[in-house]
């Protein structure tokens, strides 16, 4: 089924991403034919499989809370594009 | 360059320890090599000749001391997504074009721990995002047996530094072949562990349940050693498996003329060989070579049989479904605010972050973005996702039933040759069948190594082994026993 313009929106806001109207369209036209592809799966039947998060069972690992040495707070903040003393500053959250 | 270049590192390492060369001078000679064919072949990101210079000063002290381990003093390449503390790490994206890491990642850490000697940092696809290193942000990397076609990707620049002796070794990364397919393009030696066995701290995340560090070397022993230092349970990585790690160049070594043989009381090597990887559209002379690799195996000892692991269709699908899926949930932290490239010219906090994601991201990580939120979204999470993670445990299933047959799989790495650049980048389905071969063993979380085997039209093929979780040993010794048995990995492009 393919994919309208308004999906792609949708998408498109939902991964906050701008889009221009070219690449609405082209992305409408790629996803489209990508998700084709994924209709194979409909020829497998799943139920009752378990899914697989991860490849290799590994659960709960725990280790000791113990103190460390961690970053500084002037290399946290190195690589900030905006700053305010000790602080990153971002735009206005709350509107007024 | 000094005459007996290029070396690999166990011949470095010995001419090292004989001080019949010191790391200055091999670090001296591997800058000269990239000074010379940068231009060409733009497998670097970024050059860093001042800290290699400091750093293979330090080894050579550390060999004067009699304080040297295997890779010690020994010239490599890193690639551009594992961090490198004050080294740019940009994973060749505008998003991160002047990100500086403030720590380094577990692998580089071990390896500067062992006298490890920086060249810079591989260029590669975007976020590893790709198979051609052409969704690089800044510049495609060329394939140094014909600069006209693509190095694979997406760590092509590892392989073709490594291919054209501008560094010693490269470190990649592996989410869905990203390590072997390049590796079988330059006719380079590529190794992907099995999911767990090297830490992923520091590793800037793509899809976190395929992604895995791994080796690109010249021949399999140097993958052996790289393996060796990078290996290891690490607190700072919980997916990372507790467990004491083997010495994988054991095993390696000694002259039989079988040595996959019976011997005493231990069975031949089974090899199996899946029909499904011989796929509809899989060149012609890549057939042959494989075909010739496999009759080496048997010749050498291996027990050869078919098997069929008929979910493999279904991998493709199950990959771009989980990957994007994992990518958009990773990626999501570019928004602009605590580190990298940050849309300023607006007051609206939506807007900047809608316009730092359009303006930083490429066009396939913005498509692989959009297809992963696509298929996590309200309405769309079971009939994708959760549909894909259940396809995840049959193909798993499956494997773990063909391994009570056989030890290891015996396919092609790539159903083609080195394309031409710009021959797929308009058709993404067309550049994703790239990686038929090598999706299904990040799928199962299983090791797999990809070794030269023969040439089609001039090109390297690769031949890949693919085994149960943790034999990285046994792939190993199977790879190490085929190259001995060939010359296929002395080959080197001319120029």
């Amino acid at each position: 089924m393919p994919l309208d313009r308004q999906q792609i929106e949708h998408i498109a806001s939902l991964a906050r991403i701008g889009l221009t109207d070219e690449e609405i369209e082209l992305f409408r036209q790629q996803l489209s034919h990508i998700l084709e592809q994924f209709e194979i799966l409909d020829e497998l039947d799943t139920t009752g499989i378990q899914p697989t998060g991860h490849a290799v069972d590994l659960r709960g690992v725990l280790r000791e809370d113990e103190a460390q040495d961690s970053l500084t707070s002037e290399d946290t903040l190195r690589n900030a594009p905006r700053r305010e003393g000790d602080f990153i500053r971002v735009k206005a959250v709350l509107e007024e | 360059m000094l005459p007996g270049l290029p070396l690999t590192i166990h011949d470095a390492s010995g001419r090292l320890a004989r001080r019949d060369l010191s790391s200055i001078e091999l670090t001296e000679a591997c800058l000269e090599q990239i000074q010379q064919r940068e231009d060409r072949i733009k497998a670097f990101v970024t050059v860093t000749p001042e800290l290699a210079r400091r750093q293979a000063a330090e080894a050579d002290l550390r060999i004067a001391q009699g304080d040297a381990g295997p890779l010690t003093g020994v010239p490599m390449q890193i690639k551009d997504l594992i961090c490198t503390k004050g080294v740019a790490t940009s994973c060749s994206s505008r998003m991160l074009e002047d990100y500086v890491p403030v720590y380094d990642a577990t692998v580089a850490s071990r390896l500067f721990e062992q006298g490890a000697v920086l060249l810079g940092k591989g260029n590669m696809d975007e976020f590893g995002m790709g198979s051609s290193c052409e969704n690089s942000a800044f510049f495609p990397t060329r394939n140094p047996w014909d600069v006209e076609r693509v190095p694979g990707g997406s760590s092509g620049g590892g392989a073709a530094a490594v291919a054209s002796g501008e560094a010693v070794y490269a470190l990649g990364s592996d989410t869905g072949g990203s390590i072997r397919q390049p590796s079988a393009m330059c006719g380079t030696v590529g190794l992907k562990p099995t999911y767990g066995l090297v830490s992923r701290y520091g590793l800037i995340a793509y899809a976190s349940s395929l992604d895995q560090i791994g080796p690109i070397t010249q021949d399999v022993t140097d993958s052996a050693l790289v393996l060796n230092a990078i290996a290891g349970p690490d607190p700072k990585d919980s997916t990372c498996l507790n467990l004491q790690v083997p010495d994988m160049t054991s095993g390696l070594g000694g002259s039989s003329s079988a040595p996959l043989a019976a011997a005493g009381d231990a069975s031949a090597i089974r090899l199996g060989v899946p029909e499904e990887y011989f796929v509809d559209g899989m060149e012609t002379g890549v057939r042959e070579a494989v075909q010739k690799a496999i009759d080496t195996l048997e010749s050498l000892g291996a027990a050869v049989e078919p098997v069929s692991l008929p979910t493999t269709r279904y991998a493709l699908a199950c990959y771009y479904i989980i990957a994007p899926s994992e990518c958009s949930a990773n990626l999501a932290r570019y928004d602009g605010v605590k580190y990298g490239y940050s849309f300023q010219d607006t007051d609206d906090m939506w807007e900047a972050m809608e316009q730092t994601r359009r303006n930083g991201f490429g066009p396939e990580v913005k498509r692989r973005i959009m297809l992963g939120a696509y298929a996590l979204s309200a309405g769309y999470y079971d009939a994708y996702y959760l549909k894909a993670q259940q396809v995840r445990t049959l193909i798993r299933q499956e494997f773990q039933q063909v391994f009570q047959r056989v030890d290891a799989l015996v396919t092609p790495t790539s159903p083609v040759v080195a394309f031409p650049l710009g021959s797929k980048t308009g058709n993404p389905v067309e550049m994703y069948l790239i990686d038929v071969c090598t999706l299904p063993v990040n799928i199962a979380g299983l090791p797999a190594i990809s070794v030269p085997c023969g040439f089609s039209q001039g090109l390297p093929v690769g031949l890949q082994l693919i085994g149960p979780h943790l034999s990285e040993q046994r792939l190993l010794r199977i790879a190490y026993a085929y190259e001995q048995a060939t010359s296929w990995h002395e080959a080197r492009p001319a120029g």
